[in-house]
């Protein structure tokens, strides 16, 4: 069975996570830039006199797909990687996954992983 | 007076350039995203428009040729109509009627017509922007330009000091900037909606292209007194109008941070390229008129007072939308005025002012040369801008506003940054 890992992080700890990722041997994953607001709200900008808040911070999303077995040891491997210890540094969640399907072969689950 | 005839051609040229591209990258920056196409084409339109009419009428009617000296408000317009009757043959002793003059004087009413667009962003028909623009320079630009330089009633009157365009660019350009964008009105979610500039690099960039620009429309603007004896007056006069313009822009730059640092709390890029356009805006009547620690303290004070004045459309609610008043309006008031105060013998001008033991007579007549221009190009301005009002219309429909005026007016975007958006397009031209 394959689980998701989903980790939404500080952008510049990207390529952090991504190393740790590789060095566990995880063989691919997904990212993409996102926008949004936890604990850590927004800031404001000025521009000549007008202010602006803007409330929905930049993080990075990272998706990866894993077998069951591995799922806690790359959660570990984000947080470990990712934490700076100050506030925004995000969340990680897992996930079940229904069926995985290689799009070249046509291998399925653990096989396309 | 070779030297000064090759700068000239120079000057005109990187006056040209002050518009495209600088001021439309300038002011292209701070708009959004949908509608910065829009933006700097105003400029550029500009460019091709009020050329033309400056070839047709304009140079005729600005009357810096025949009715040089006249006395009256305007000068005819049809007596060289399209260039007609100007010998392109220059003597040795003309420096005043050359085409290298024309073209010169070409730009900078080209440049002013230009800077009104900052008003009015994001929501004019370009019909009713060429309209206007038409309108304005022959009711607006070339009398005023003619009271001004042109030898007209105001000054054979009022004699003020305007070397390169305090009130003839500048005021005359933020008082109409100021009118429009009253009688136009409110962009659709101002002062609700976001307008955050989209691209403060653009923005820079306009405004150190401006700045070089700049050193051919102050420095050019000299005027050779005897073209028999004039290689030491353009050696001291083209340096010191050189220094003054830079030294003023400088802490311009410096008073429109400090003044953001002190109010907000952080000195920003645009503070920067605002504080720039304001200081030049300050120092471009006065560089003949002061010396050194005067254009230091017109530029200063211009810089820290315009940071301040671009917050006043949010107090009064009007809608302008890139600050031509809080910048060019303000910015020409303090360097126009200031004059007054600062002027010096020892400059090119040969005037004292306060400072220096000239009495009040210099800022009585700065400031009547100011109100001239404020009187006559706000009344004659609200009449044109009515008049567009109420027959072709100012503005394109609010959905078209809301959903961006790039598209609206030109049918173009001008990014297209995510790949999902370019294959989402198809081409339909045949043979393309």
């Amino acid at each position: 069975m394959t689980k998701l890992v989903t980790a939404v992080i500080k952008p510049f700890k990207l390529e952090d996570v991504k190393s740790a990722l590789e060095v566990l041997g995880v063989k691919g994953l997904t990212v993409s830039e996102v926008q949004g607001f936890g604990r850590q709200k927004g800031h404001t900008e000025v521009y000549r006199g007008a202010e602006y808040v803007v409330d929905l911070v930049p993080k990075v999303k990272v998706e990866v797909v894993v077998v069951d077995t591995d799922a806690d040891k790359v959660v570990d491997a984000i947080v470990e990687a990712g934490r700076t210890g100050k506030i925004g540094d995000g969340k990680v969640w897992v996930t079940p996954v229904e069926s995985v399907v290689r799009v070249r072969t046509g291998e399925r689950d653990g096989d396309a992983i | 007076m070779d030297g000064y005839y090759a700068w000239m051609l120079v000057a005109t040229a990187f006056v040209l350039m002050m518009t495209t591209p600088a001021l439309a990258l300038f002011y292209g920056g701070m708009t959004r995203s949908k509608s910065v196409l829009n933006m700097m084409m105003m400029s550029y339109v500009s460019m091709a428009v009020v050329g033309l009419v400056f070839v047709l009428w304009g140079w005729s009617e600005a009357g810096f040729n025949n009715g040089f000296n006249n006395g009256k408000l305007i000068s005819n317009p049809f007596h060289m109509f399209g260039l007609l009757n100007n010998d392109w043959h220059a003597s040795a002793d003309s420096t005043g009627s050359t085409f290298i003059w024309i073209a010169f004087q070409m730009t900078f009413a080209v440049i002013t017509a230009a800077l009104i667009s900052g008003a009015i962003a994001d929501r004019v028909k370009l019909s009713a922007w060429i309209t206007f623009i038409v309108v304005w320079v022959t009711l607006c630009y070339f009398p005023v330009a003619h009271n001004v330089w042109g030898g007209g009633w105001l000054s054979q009157h009022w004699a003020a000091q305007d070397y390169a365009g305090g009130t003839v660019v500048h005021i005359n350009a933020g008082i109409a900037g100021l009118v429009l964008a009253l009688v136009v009105g409110r962009r659709v979610g101002f002062q609700r909606d976001p307008m955050k500039p989209h691209n403060l690099t653009l923005t820079m960039i306009g405004a150190g292209l401006l700045w070089m620009g700049w050193y051919g429309f102050n420095v050019g603007s000299i005027v050779i007194a005897d073209p028999k004896d004039g290689g030491a007056q353009f050696m001291s006069d083209t340096g010191l109008t050189f220094l003054n313009t830079t030294v003023a822009t400088m802490a311009a730059m410096l008073g429109w941070l400090a003044v953001e640092r002190l109010i907000h709390g952080k000195a920003t890029s645009l503070g920067a390229a605002s504080g720039i356009v304001a200081g030049l805006v300050a120092i471009t009547p006065a560089c003949g008129a002061v010396n050194q620690l005067g254009a230091i303290c017109i530029g200063a004070i211009a810089g820290g007072l315009c940071a301040v004045a671009v917050g006043l459309k949010f107090k009064f609610g009007f809608d302008d939308s890139l600050d031509v008043v809080g910048v060019h309006l303000v910015g020409g008031l303090v360097g126009t005025v200031l004059i007054g105060l600062f002027s010096t013998h020892t400059a090119p001008g040969g005037v004292d002012g306060l400072f220096y033991g000239g009495g009040w007579q210099s800022l009585k007549v700065q400031v009547l040369a100011v109100l001239f221009t404020l009187i006559w190009t706000g009344v004659l301005t609200t009449v044109i801008a009515l008049a567009i009002k109420h027959t072709i219309g100012w503005r394109i429909p609010p959905e078209a506003e809301v959903e961006g005026i790039d598209y609206d007016q030109h049918g173009e975007s001008a990014y297209d940054l995510h790949a999902a958006s370019a294959s989402s397009a198809y081409l339909v031209t045949e043979g393309a």
